[in-house]
């Protein structure tokens, strides 16, 4: 596996957009301001000495006693260079996100997850709607705020079919 | 009792044997106690003895839906519009802990008991039950049948609603 230069480069090319560069047992973080993800994001992967063309993961976290609240994380891989980069990024509550499914396609459905689970809004995604829960559902389960059995656990279940409405 | 009421008895007693011998279930397995249920099919269970091998694919060609597996919110109404299907005479055997109660899932995602949307005739518990829990759960279920009384159930459904 190639030394990930990714930190130094991204240092170098956009100053203003790194907060903090992290290693630990040979795996890269790096955090990156919100404002400035999709600069570095299309950087990563047409830059020809990273060339970052397939992103793995995307995680939201909810950190519910930290300001900003939410982080995402970026999993990157390189089949070129066969070297992986984490990238994360807060948001805080409330607040927006740049979507990244135009420079990776992977992007879009999991954005949609992070938007079903956390409430974290993707701008100018092309179809940001629930994906793992039912689309009448009320709340994102994964915010810590969310209990556990839901807000109507105790109520018995209605369901409605379409035909009987 | 009148000729007539006995023979209205007797003949009721025909129809229960022959339905409680032929009790098709629709295939529909949600989670792992689906495997358990697939098993029960095997040479080693047989269901065929008891008449149930005959999973059926369409349920408008079924009797009985054994809800095998945990039922999520989101199969919820395509579970109950697959029951609409089925033509009456139908029955339901919640199969395992998921479609008893909830089971382990409690959770805002997991429907806690199938008899929320569906009647159940036959609950068997279990995480998953072992196929002779199914087996004795249709055994129970044919139980069940044998002793229903006449004019319970119509001897014909028409899918329009017009029972005759």
């Amino acid at each position: 596996m190639a030394k990930c230069m990714a930190g130094d480069l991204l240092k170098e090319t956009f100053p203003e957009a790194v907060r903090d560069i992290e290693e630990f047992r040979r795996e890269t973080s790096i955090t990156v301001d919100a404002d400035h993800v999709r600069e570095v994001m299309t950087f990563l992967k047409e830059n020809e000495k990273l060339c970052y063309d397939l992103l793995l993961d995307l995680a939201g976290v909810d950190f519910d006693n930290r300001s900003p609240r939410f982080m995402i994380a970026y999993l990157l891989h390189s089949t070129k260079f066969n070297n992986k980069l984490r990238i994360k990024t807060t948001v805080a509550e409330g607040a927006s996100l740049d979507t990244v499914s135009d420079i990776w396609l992977a992007a879009d459905w999991m954005e949609r997850e992070v938007y079903d689970m956390l409430g974290i809004i993707f701008n100018n995604h092309p179809n940001l709607k629930r994906i793992l829960l039912p689309e009448d559902f009320i709340g994102h389960p994964l915010r810590k705020d969310f209990p556990v059995k839901g807000r109507d656990f105790d109520q018995p279940l209605q369901v409605c079919l379409e035909e009987e409405r | 009792m009148g000729v007539e009421a006995a023979a209205a008895a007797s003949l009721q007693e025909v129809i229960n044997w022959a339905r409680k011998n032929s009790i098709w279930p629709v295939t529909f397995g949600l989670a792992c106690c689906a495997l358990e249920m697939m098993v029960a099919s095997s040479s080693t269970y047989d269901i065929a003895r008891f008449g149930s091998e005959v999973f059926r694919p369409s349920p408008r060609q079924a009797d009985l839906m054994i809800v095998a597996g945990t039922v999520t919110r989101k199969m919820a109404p395509m579970l109950k519009r697959i029951y609409e299907q089925m033509p009456e005479p139908k029955w339901v055997i919640a199969y395992g802990a998921c479609a008893c109660s909830g089971g382990i899932f409690q959770t805002y995602n997991v429907v806690q008991g199938v008899d929320q949307i569906i009647p159940v005739d036959v609950y068997v518990p279990g995480c998953p039950p072992r196929p002779e829990g199914l087996l004795k759960g249709i055994i129970t279920l044919q139980e069940k049948i044998a002793a229903e009384p006449a004019g319970q159930r119509n001897l014909v459904s028409l899918p329009w609603g017009n029972n005759g």
